[in-house]
């Protein structure tokens, strides 16, 4: 038996409140399939699923508040049988016995809300036309999300700056190269085909972090965890104030177009408020971009449990030293927050220096994916 | 049949508005810059040309971005292109 818990969404999320499920006691579930809708503080989450079985019970009702861990459902996994011979018919048997008020299932009808998920408070746990206007009501309620969103935000840095002895180094990156090289790849092409400098910047953090993975990972329970996977968190501030950080993931094996498409979905999805569940979860490094603000640089707080963040300033045309000349370069100021419990400043300086180099060889970005790709 | 200029803003005002939907159209002032005025990274400006591409059919090159930096700027460049 598996049991599908309510997953964190991110180190400022203590609870969540079922809005919908998707599916029903008896369907057959894959990875990665969408089963619920849980509203965080922050919006509200497609929760998706990372274990393959059929679906034997759904323990919480949609317009229930959990905790984070809590069991949502129980799946039986391929090939397993119910514990006793008879509970799986047993469930299809309980559902279409199930008691619901004649009024209440035309109104649920009327609705589109599953009778099956929702918790009944009449004669022996019969749903009520009542439960199934709760029921309905849950799933279009919108808190106030600004303040809630301001809450989860406030206490996760808290967290951070009261757990996490930050260090903070800078490096300014000569952009010339890059500029000339994304001029070039996206002079003949059609304008929904062409880069942004924002996804040179995401592949070169990916790239650069092999050098350093004491940088790519959480700090949990007393020690530091690398991920082999680079799932770079996108800071992403939402039109209504506020801001997300959901992650597109394995950064440093795709190739650089499928980044900007998946860059644009997540930007989009992140403003509409329909996040995946894996996405809120597993960034293990966060990436913040103010330069559209005209901000020279931008030193973040870390989203625990990850162990850095790393921001870019804007790019501005300033002086600097080429071959002994000063000239007008495109330069952009990178910065590295990190985690001293998990890295040294030493280390950290080499991963701003291997960010800087990648840059200067931008043909390297695209190329490393085709590596991949063939290996 | 060219679009006579107040339409042709007001329809850019409403594909900008799909973009940020907080816009208050009637208060946008036509000479400021518009991704400072209306805050739009990046991500939100491109969008907004592939939907002036989407919308009109019109071709803008990187190499003209720059030139649009105004609502102005936006209807006029549209215009030369007699929309």
């Amino acid at each position: 038996m598996i049991e599908f818990k309510l997953p964190s969404l991110g180190a400022d999320m203590d609870e969540g409140t079922l809005l919908t499920w998707h599916v029903k006691p008896g369907d057959t579930l894959k990875r990665g399939q969408v089963v619920a809708v849980v509203d965080t503080s922050k919006a509200a989450v497609d929760v998706d699923i990372w274990h393959e079985g059929v679906l034997h019970e759904l323990l919480v009702h949609p317009g229930e508040k959990v905790p984070v861990g809590t069991v949502l459902a129980r799946l039986l996994e391929p090939g397993e049988v119910a514990a006793t011979a008879v509970d799986a018919p047993a469930i299809a048997a309980h559902a279409s016995r199930r008691a619901v008020s004649p009024s209440a299932r035309r109104r649920a009808k009327e609705l589109g809300v599953n009778v099956e998920s929702v918790k009944g408070s009449g004669a022996q746990g019969a749903v009520t036309l009542a439960d199934i206007e709760a029921a309905a009501h849950a799933t279009t309620a919108t808190p106030d999300r600004q303040t809630e969103m301001r809450k989860a935000i406030a206490a996760a840095m808290s967290r951070s700056k009261r757990e996490i002895p930050h260090y903070y180094l800078a490096e300014t990156i000569p952009m010339a190269n890059a500029l000339d090289w994304l001029q070039q790849h996206n002079k003949d092409r059609p304008i929904t085909e062409r880069l942004l400098p924002a996804v040179l910047l995401l592949k070169a953090v990916a790239l650069a972090l092999q050098r350093t993975p004491e940088l790519n990972g959480f700090f949990r329970e007393g020690q530091f965890m690398p991920s082999a996977a680079v799932h770079t968190g996108v800071a992403i501030s939402l039109r209504g104030g506020g801001l997300v950080a959901p992650a597109l993931h394995d950064v440093d094996n795709k190739p650089l177009p499928l980044l900007m498409q998946e860059l644009a979905d997540l930007v989009k999805r992140a403003r509409a408020g329909s996040l995946r569940s894996s996405e809120m979860s597993d960034p293990t490094l966060t990436v913040t971009n103010l330069g559209d603000q005209g901000v020279e640089s931008v030193f973040g707080v870390i989203y625990p449990p990850q162990v850095a963040l790393v921001g870019f300033g804007s790019l501005t045309t300033r002086p600097w030293v080429v071959d002994g000349k000063v000239r007008a370069q495109p330069l952009l100021c990178a910065s590295l927050a990190a985690d001293h419990r998990a890295s040294d400043g030493h280390r950290g300086a080499l991963f701003l220096a291997e960010l800087r180099d990648v840059l200067q060889r931008p043909e390297s970005l695209d190329a490393t994916a085709t590596q991949a790709s063939v290996q | 049949m060219k679009t006579d200029r107040e339409t042709l803003q007001k329809d850019v005002l409403q594909l900008l508005s799909a973009i940020a939907p907080e816009l208050e159209t009637d208060a946008m002032k036509p000479d400021q810059p518009l991704r400072h005025w209306v805050d739009l990274d990046s991500m939100d400006w491109l969008n907004f040309l592939v939907s002036l591409h989407e919308h009109y059919g019109v071709i803008i090159p990187e190499s003209n971005y720059a030139k649009l930096v105004t609502l102005n700027d936006v209807v006029n460049y549209l215009q030369k292109k007699r929309i």
